[in-house]
């Protein structure tokens, strides 16, 4: 592959790089119950000595902001992503507004979200 | 593979600082996903980027040979793994619901990760170059087997334009799926593509006569 996404952090050096960042951990635990467009919301601020990336996010969360945002502003895969902010939700410095799945299929939701459409 | 950023080479911790998207509003509570599905070129990300109240911003997912993302992050050392790459934008609809707007790509591969990336989606709008239908089928598969609700949209090249019956017949598209002339570059467009989207799905799980003999999407 070619272009401009060899030069990604992530991409180029993956694994021994990801391999770091999550300490070898698995990034596809079935019970991470973080979505693409959950949203994130710091709960407090970095301190020192806390890993770089859980700093980024701190940072980046201090208004809610999808895990889709935080993954491409940090350069990393989702996976990933989703493993550092179970980090940061299991020590109570996140909290998470996951998207309500029933809302999908919502005539009422749905129609809110028309709404919103027409109103650009 | 269609890159739409380009400032690859900052640091990301550097980039985070100086990020360039608009904040959320502290009271937003509900993501939604949409996807634009469609071959290479076919204007997923000029769409995206036209409705977008954030410049598109681009990420990825890995997953191994196998097809799986990768369970464990040792799996892929010295091994080759395949990232699968997408745009997105955001619109923000009112003080609570939120729309993520992904552009992703309609080869093979990319449908492995549907389950992992695009579980629970609003809808679909499978981008269509009507000089290239071929590009399409695959896409239109997938989502009929996902139970996605989507629609058709023909992205308007300046070609000569083909009427949408033929379209409809090229595609073996279903009666009920709605079929749209757009212009990707143009935000009114693009807006009226999300509006047609929307409103199919509303209608979908409005009438309870249609929901019982539609597909459901599974929540997992």
């Amino acid at each position: 592959m070619s272009g401009p996404g060899r030069n990604r952090p992530g991409r180029d050096d993956a694994p021994d790089r990801l391999y770091t960042i999550t300490q070898g951990r698995s990034r596809s635990d079935p019970d991470n119950p973080f979505d693409l467009v959950t949203l994130v919301v710091a709960e407090s601020e970095p301190t020192a000595g806390m890993q770089s990336e859980h700093v980024a996010i701190l940072k980046l969360a201090q208004s809610p902001t999808s895990v889709v945002e935080i993954a491409a502003e940090l350069r990393l895969p989702v996976s990933i992503t989703k493993v550092l902010l179970s980090d940061l939700l299991a020590a109570g410095r996140i909290s998470a507004r996951h998207p309500r799945r029933p809302a999908i299929t919502d005539p009422d939701i749905l129609e809110q979200v028309l709404v919103g459409l027409r109103n650009l | 593979m269609d890159y739409a950023t380009s400032d690859m080479g900052v640091p990301p911790l550097e980039r985070s600082r100086e990020r360039g998207s608009t904040p959320l509003g502290a009271t937003a509570d509900q993501g939604f996903k949409i996807v634009v599905v469609g071959g290479f070129g076919v204007g997923k990300t000029t769409l995206v980027r036209s409705v977008s109240e954030i410049r598109p911003l681009n990420t990825e997912e890995t997953m191994t040979q196998a097809g799986e993302a990768i369970d464990d992050i040792a799996q892929v050392r010295g091994k080759s793994a395949t990232t699968v790459a997408f745009d997105f934008g955001r619109i923000t609809l009112d003080a609570r619901n939120v729309l993520y707007l992904f552009g992703a790509p309609g080869q093979e591969r990319f449908w492995f990760l549907w389950d992992r990336l695009f579980t629970g989606t609003l809808g679909a709008v499978v981008l269509v170059d009507t000089r290239r239908i071929d590009d399409s089928w695959y896409a239109i598969d997938r989502l009929e087997h996902h139970g996605t609700p989507f629609i058709v949209a023909c992205n308007d090249f300046g070609g000569p334009v083909r009427a949408g019956g033929d379209v409809r017949e090229a595609l073996d598209l279903d009666p009920h799926v709605p079929l749209v002339d757009c212009d990707a570059r143009s935000r009114e467009s693009g807006k009226q593509v999300l509006i047609t989207l929307v409103q199919h799905v509303k209608n979908r799980y409005a009438d309870p006569s249609a929901r019982a003999g539609l597909p459901r999407q599974e929540f997992v």
